[in-house]
């Protein structure tokens, strides 16, 4: 079992003084997966990487790595190799000298060294910049050195620290894409740290959500977004309707809930108890507008409201609508529509969803 | 500055003339003496008090005085051998200051800077004290007497500059040692390097500059020195500065001139070098700036 995966961390806490910075955290990473830590600044992420490399040490718990417990093992006797957020690239090496520093340290000889040198920053595409210094290159250029100075020693798990955190948007988006092409050629395990939801929905096979040290989900991106575990991730990934409620009954993972003296039916994984306060959760972009005399769908609930602000966003339309006093949903709709067809404010429309797309969450 | 101002500043009129005088003043005072000193280097009189001609005499018969060759060789010795043992401990010592946590070290952090403070009279006592103590006890110990006992020479002198620079080494390799991204070294760690090798090849050659001053300071400050080697010398342990005092007390000759001239020639090569040095460590700092952008 535990060889199956190539990072295995085993109730990790870590304290610095009296401060828990990482609380019990168990995880599995498997080998060739890009894997992202994702959560809001100070959560943990970089403390939890670090653990991986060696640089902190768990206060308790283990760390394996092919699983084999390196919990005490330095930095230098690990198979991994870190991309850092400010990149840390030696000021006093030339660009080829810092990308062979890991292979020198593993005795590799010259000739060798020189030709996976060469190979590396083809693949980083920057194969003439050799020579230069490190304050000789632009921003992305460091970030691109940065990397290969990593994926040239073929490490077993390579760690990514907000490495698209400094570049402009539109870079990030490109290097996002090459990053993620350049790890399924590869085939080495990545463990990607970003506080963007929307880089690591795109990068991810799977993500981890971390929130005050804490591990709140484990999943792939359409399952920590169409099925959040807890209120936090919701809030977190994406937007969310949360709809205060009551439950009334629940069944299998099938509960229905009091909203505001309306019915309705939603999904949940958590522990629930009948006649507890909790929230529905649904996302704008499940629910849909339907004027008046649209036939049915039988997956669906719909209910009455009128539309109180609308606001064109170019390729779809926010709308909200009140369902009842106090009781306010947005709504999202793809303006698939010439204008006039549209919803018009103050106009009584029917809201509905499948009902596998509302959660219920208590925390 | 500006020539627009209004009517009534006469007042900074005046005020920037003052300041421009002061700063002529302050130039006069500091540098007249010393050109004074250069130009009766040269001056063809055993006297001095007036200009007589050119001459380059002292200079040669500074260049063939046993007594000035042998003092400039000690001062060589005690600056050279006071700069290397000065600059491997205080080098040392600022690594362990900066990347270990150890008990009583703000105690020991005050310590360090106690030589750069205290008057260097009160250094050269408690050194004096110091040696005559350690000297007696090792004489009395082995029963060496007479000519076979150790005295106070050449290196107690060394002892002594080591005993003042290693702080000065210490306080500017840590001022650099700061400056280092400690991620730096956690990178070479992380592509495999041993804290050794994490020394030898990122550490050292990042702080370099910052040793380099600090040995630059020790080897002028060493130089310099008056005080503290007047009261740790003894027989063969004359340097130039203990020479010259000691030649002013029988007679001001014109061969003074000419020796301090050449120590100011020396001092201001060493101040040049070690501006050059500052230079390469602010243009490596920049890029170490651009660095965490
Ligand atoms: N060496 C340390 N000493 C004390 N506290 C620390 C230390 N390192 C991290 N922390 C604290 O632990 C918490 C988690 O830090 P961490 O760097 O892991 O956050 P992060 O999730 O990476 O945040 P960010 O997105 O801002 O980088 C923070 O509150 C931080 O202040
Ligand atoms: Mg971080």
């Amino acid at each position: 079992m535990a060889a199956t995966f190539d990072v295995e961390l085993r109730t990790v806490t870590k304290h610095f003084g009296s401060f828990t910075a990482v609380k019990d955290v168990s995880l599995g990473i498997r080998q060739g997966e890009f894997f992202s830590l994702l959560g809001p600044s100070g959560c943990g992420k970089t403390t939890n990487l670090r653990m991986i490399a060696g640089f902190e040490l768990p206060t308790s718990g283990s760390i394996l790595l092919g699983g084999k417990d390196v919990s005490q093992l330095p930095p230098f006797k690990r198979n991994v190799n870190t991309v850092f957020q400010n990149y840390a690239l030696f000021p006093h090496l030339s660009v080829s000298d810092n990308v062979a520093f890991g292979l020198e340290m593993k005795g590799i000889d010259k000739a060798e060294i020189a030709k996976r040198v060469k190979e590396t920053l083809e693949m980083v595409r920057l194969p003439d910049s050799g020579k230069k210094k490190p304050n000789q290159l632009s921003g992305g250029q460091r970030q691109r050195i940065a990397l290969a100075r990593a994926i040239v020693n073929r490490p077993q798990v390579l760690l990514l620290d907000e490495p698209l955190g400094a570049l402009d948007l539109k870079l990030r988006k490109a290097m996002q894409l090459e990053l993620k092409e350049l790890q399924r050629q590869l085939a080495i395990t990545f463990v990607f740290v970003t506080h963007d939801q929307e880089e690591a929905l795109v990068m991810s096979d799977r993500i981890g959500v971390m929130d005050h040290g804490v591990l709140r989900q484990v999943g792939t991106p359409a399952a920590i977004y169409d099925r959040p575990a807890d209120r936090f991730v919701a809030d977190f990934i994406g937007d969310t309707n949360f709809l205060p409620c009551r439950v009334v009954d629940h069944r299998n993972g099938t509960a229905h809930v009091q909203v505001a003296g309306l019915t309705m039916s939603a999904s949940s994984d958590q522990t629930l108890t009948d006649n507890s306060s909790a929230y529905l959760a649904i996302r704008p972009e499940k629910v849909q507008l339907y004027g008046p005399d649209t036939p049915h769908n039988p997956n669906e609930e719909r209910f009455a409201g009128v539309i109180v602000e609308t606001v064109f966003m170019g390729t779809d339309t926010r709308y909200v609508v009140e369902l009842a006093e106090d009781i306010q949903i947005v709504v999202r709709q793809q303006n698939r529509n010439i204008a006039s067809t549209r919803f018009a404010l103050g106009q009584t429309v029917d809201v509905g969803w499948e009902t596998v797309f509302a959660r219920v969450l208590v925390s | 500055m500006n020539e627009r101002q209004p009517a009534g500043s006469d007042f900074l009129r005046w005020g920037k003339r003052l300041l421009w005088a002061n700063m002529i003043f302050s130039f006069l005072f500091l540098y007249l003496p010393i050109v004074i000193l250069v130009a009766f280097s040269f001056n063809d009189s055993k006297l001095g008090a007036r200009w007589v001609g050119f001459t380059t005499q002292w200079y040669v018969s500074m260049a063939q005085s046993e007594a000035i060759l042998t003092a400039m060789e000690n001062s060589l010795i005690v600056a050279l051998a006071s700069t290397i043992i000065a600059t491997i401990l205080g080098t040392m010592t600022a690594m362990a200051m900066e990347r270990f946590r150890f008990p009583f070290q703000r105690t020991y952090d005050g310590i360090l800077y106690l030589p750069v403070i205290i008057p260097d009279i009160v250094m050269a006592i408690s050194l004096l004290a110091f040696f005559s103590l350690l000297l007696g006890g090792v004489n009395n110990l082995l029963g060496l007497e007479g000519n076979a006992a150790l005295r106070p020479g050449l290196v107690t002198v060394i002892i002594a500059h080591v005993a003042f620079n290693i702080s000065f080494v210490a306080i500017v390799v840590r001022t650099s040692l700061g400056e280092l991204d400690p991620g730096l070294e956690e990178a070479a760690q992380d592509l495999g390097a041993n804290e050794w090798t994490t020394f030898r090849r990122v550490t050292l050659p990042l702080i370099m500059p910052g040793i380099l001053g600090g040995a630059l300071l020790a080897f002028t400050l060493s130089l310099d020195d008056f005080v503290i080697t007047f009261f740790t010398t003894g027989p063969g342990g004359t340097t130039l500065p203990i020479e010259v005092f000691g030649r002013i007390r029988r007679a001001i000759s014109p061969e003074i001139n000419a020796i301090s001239t050449a120590m100011l020639l020396v001092s201001m090569i060493l101040v040049i070098v070690s501006q050059l040095v500052q230079r390469r460590t602010a243009a490596l700092s920049s890029n170490s700036v651009q660095e965490t952008q």
